[in-house]
């Protein structure tokens, strides 16, 4: 019993990394029609820039939290402007491509300066122990990651759901064309939406330093993952990538406890997953199907 | 290209009976070519790669010194690719060299899919390849070949050591933790057969998914207390990045609190380095050279820190030996023909800064020497960079290498 409740906590850990990651994906694909493939760059970006405020400038974890995801953020905004904006008019393959583009120049750049070795960052003091649930230990900063990213999800679907500025994004995600009718700009929150995004994969990449080995490829494992998290949550469902994030982690969790002995099917769980929501439900559990022209 | 059409040029000119000195031709190409090829990019860059090259140019370098104008030959350069650790790569690369660069020696070759690969290239067109950086016994087993020969370590090295010795010392129940492929399979045998004939006894194993795309083994960490009985080693054949993640993992759920200590399959100086010795103090493991271990290596050392700004993995040590022993070979055969030159190499005892009480074994090319059981220093007694470990003690040649395999037959 307390196996399977230790194996659930973890694979909620997992589903919180999916999770931030996956709303990041779903808030830039439902606002610029964009996949961005970079996100797993950014994520490394910002568990780099953690180690790097740590080690060459003294900035501690706590600071690295805010100043990280911002950081990227306002990047993430640059970049847009500069470039994906530029393409969004035309065929979606064409930011596809720039944004895999992007990851290999981020990758690169990374890698050498800093080589392809994991870098060093250690937990932060005051979440090093363990908290005892009766039943289990846990890692104090697991406990942490996953209460923090339900606070943030919880402020989230708040903010889409009850301010002007998410009515005006949940408007523009599934009806661009009829919310420009009413006479709102969307254009000027499509620079936004995107920072946003990217500061949400910038702190998925702070919180991962302190368990996950920090190296230039750390993002570009994770997020064919991610990928697949977005599709069964249904591509532009801010809800559904959340939900899906978490599903998903569980698992994975689940699978590779107790099919341990069979590592194919632990391994390919995720995918085959995808594969029969895709039969079941072409649009993913939570999407909407696009309506006929 | 430019080196390869002038060396064209020269053996044409040979042949034409040009140069006063003519008669036999001693080299091919009036030269010596040395290949490295190895993983440049990816995984393994770190602990061999671009670095190796530059240990292969120190013994050049060397051996130019001690022999000035009794060298057989001035002209000794090196050619280098990236295999990318992909067997298809490796093999059409080390073609490559030995067809088309004039490449005499391939060095290095980590990954032990590509490794396999290379020895087949070598036997076919019967040149010769230095393995360093690929842990299979297979090159010395099943795959063995009169032109490949394998120096620095192996999977029985490092099982024998390890396993050995921390079943006498630390427990006799394991937990074995290996990534589901070839080298991860080799080892996790390798081990137990060691552990079992130390009296130990493996209660547990798992093959982690490889590449493990979510860096996260949590669920074989707490899988390890709940076996019956209860391991006391965490044995991890991972390697790299993964032995990062591995070892991150280990310490956030306190195994060694809960009487599970750590031992480590196969682990690089730089592995340490980006861990820290912090995360890994007490952690035992089998070395096959350390650059700290006595003035020799801190000699050898220091003139790599110079040449490349870090300090030498035991890969780049044991490349550094291996161009060396090579050039050494050739300057005795007085000829660069490979058949020669393997001649003099088998039975050959050598002693350099990499090869203590080293042999090259004729009946399998297994380059045999002394190997080193380490433990990772607890950071309160690291008193410089890079000075991570103390060697615990040195297992003699003959106890470090298994003896030569049946299944090799030249």
């Amino acid at each position: 019993m307390s196996g399977f409740a230790q194996n659930t906590f973890n694979g909620l850990v997992s589903g919180a990394f999916y999770a931030l990651l996956a709303l990041g994906l779903a808030v830039i694909f439902g606002m610029l029609r964009v996949v961005n493939f970079a996100h797993g760059a950014f994520y490394m970006l910002g568990a780099f820039g953690a180690y790097v405020l740590l080690t060459e400038a003294g900035v501690p974890f706590w600071a690295a939290l805010v100043i990280m995801p911002l950081a990227l953020a306002v990047l993430g905004m640059a970049l847009e402007r500069a470039v994906i904006h530029r393409l969004t008019r035309l065929d979606p393959l064409y930011n596809f491509l720039l944004t895999f583009g992007l990851t290999l120049i981020l990758q690169d750049l990374v890698k050498s300066r800093y080589g392809i070795q994991s870098s060093p960052y250690a937990t932060p003091a005051a979440l090093s122990g363990s908290v005892n649930f009766g039943l289990f230990d846990f890692p104090t900063y697991r406990v942490f990651i996953l209460g923090f990213t339900v606070l943030l999800c919880v402020a989230v679907w708040w903010v889409l759901g009850r301010t002007r500025i998410g009515m005006v994004v949940r408007a523009a995600t599934e009806r661009p064309e009829l919310t420009r009718a009413f006479g709102i700009d969307v254009g000027r929150w499509v620079t936004p939406v995107f920072g946003f995004g990217i500061g949400l994969a910038g702190l998925a990449g702070v919180l991962a330093a302190p368990m996950r080995a920090v190296n230039p490829l750390m993002g570009a494992d994770l997020i064919i993952v991610v990928f697949a998290v977005v599709v069964i949550g249904g591509l532009g469902s801010i809800f559904g990538s959340v939900a899906a994030g978490f599903g998903i982690g569980l698992v994975q969790a689940w699978g590779e406890a107790y099919l341990s002995e069979f590592p194919i099917v632990s391994q390919t769980v995720v995918f085959v997953v995808m594969a029969v929501v895709l039969l079941w439900r072409p649009a993913g559990l939570f999407g909407r199907e696009e309506a006929p022209a | 290209m430019a080196a390869a059409s002038a060396a064209v040029v020269l053996v044409a000119g040979c042949g034409g009976g040009g140069p006063a000195s003519g008669g036999d031709e001693k080299l091919t190409g009036d030269k010596i070519v040395l290949g490295v090829l190895n993983d440049q990019s990816g995984a393994y860059s770190e602990l061999s790669g671009k670095n190796s090259v530059k240990a292969v140019e120190m013994a050049i370098a060397d051996f130019k010194a001690k022999y000035g104008d009794k060298a057989i030959t001035k002209d000794i350069t090196v050619e280098t690719a990236d295999h990318q650790n992909k067997p298809d790569v490796a093999n059409s690369k080390a073609a490559e060299m030995y067809d088309r660069k004039g490449v005499d020696l391939i060095l290095d070759v980590p990954t032990s899919s590509a490794a396999l690969k290379v020895a087949d290239v070598a036997k076919e067109k019967k040149k010769l390849y230095f393995n360093i950086g690929a842990a299979t016994t297979d090159l010395t087993g099943k795959s063995c070949n009169k032109y490949t020969f394998h120096y620095a370590y192996d999977t029985y090295m490092l099982a024998n050591g390890t396993g050995k010795t921390t079943t006498e010392q630390v427990g006799k129940n394991w937990y074995i933790l290996y990534p589901n492929y070839a080298f991860g399979q080799d080892m996790e045998k390798s081990f137990s057969a060691a552990i079992a004939q130390a009296g130990g006894q493996v209660v547990g194993k798992d093959g982690a998914p490889f590449p493990n795309t979510t860096g996260d083994y949590s669920s074989f960490l707490l899988k390890a207390p709940t076996l019956n009985p209860k391991p006391q080693v965490l044995g991890t054949m991972q390697a790299g990045a993964e032995l990062v993640n591995v070892v991150k993992q280990y310490n956030e759920f306190k195994l060694r609190d809960k009487g599970i200590g750590l031992a480590v399959g196969l682990m690089f100086i730089t592995d340490i380095h980006s861990l820290t010795p912090a995360a890994l103090a007490g952690t035992t493991y089998t070395d096959a050279w350390y650059w700290n271990f006595d003035q020799q290596n801190r000699a050898f050392a220091d003139r790599f820190q110079s040449a490349t700004g870090t300090r030498p993995s035991f890969a780049h040590a044991a490349n550094y030996s291996a161009a060396m022993q090579y050039l050494e070979a050739v300057q005795a055969a007085g000829t660069d023909d490979a058949d020669t030159v393997v001649k003099g190499l088998e039975g050959k005892e050598v002693n350099d800064v990499f090869l203590r009480n080293g042999k090259i074994r004729a009946e399998d090319h297994r380059v045999i020497h002394d190997a080193y059981l380490a433990q990772v220093k607890p950071q309160a007694e690291v008193t410089e960079p890079w000075d991570y470990v103390k060697v615990l003690k040195t297992i003699p040649a003959a106890e470090a290498f298994r003896a030569p395999s049946a299944d090799c037959k030249m």
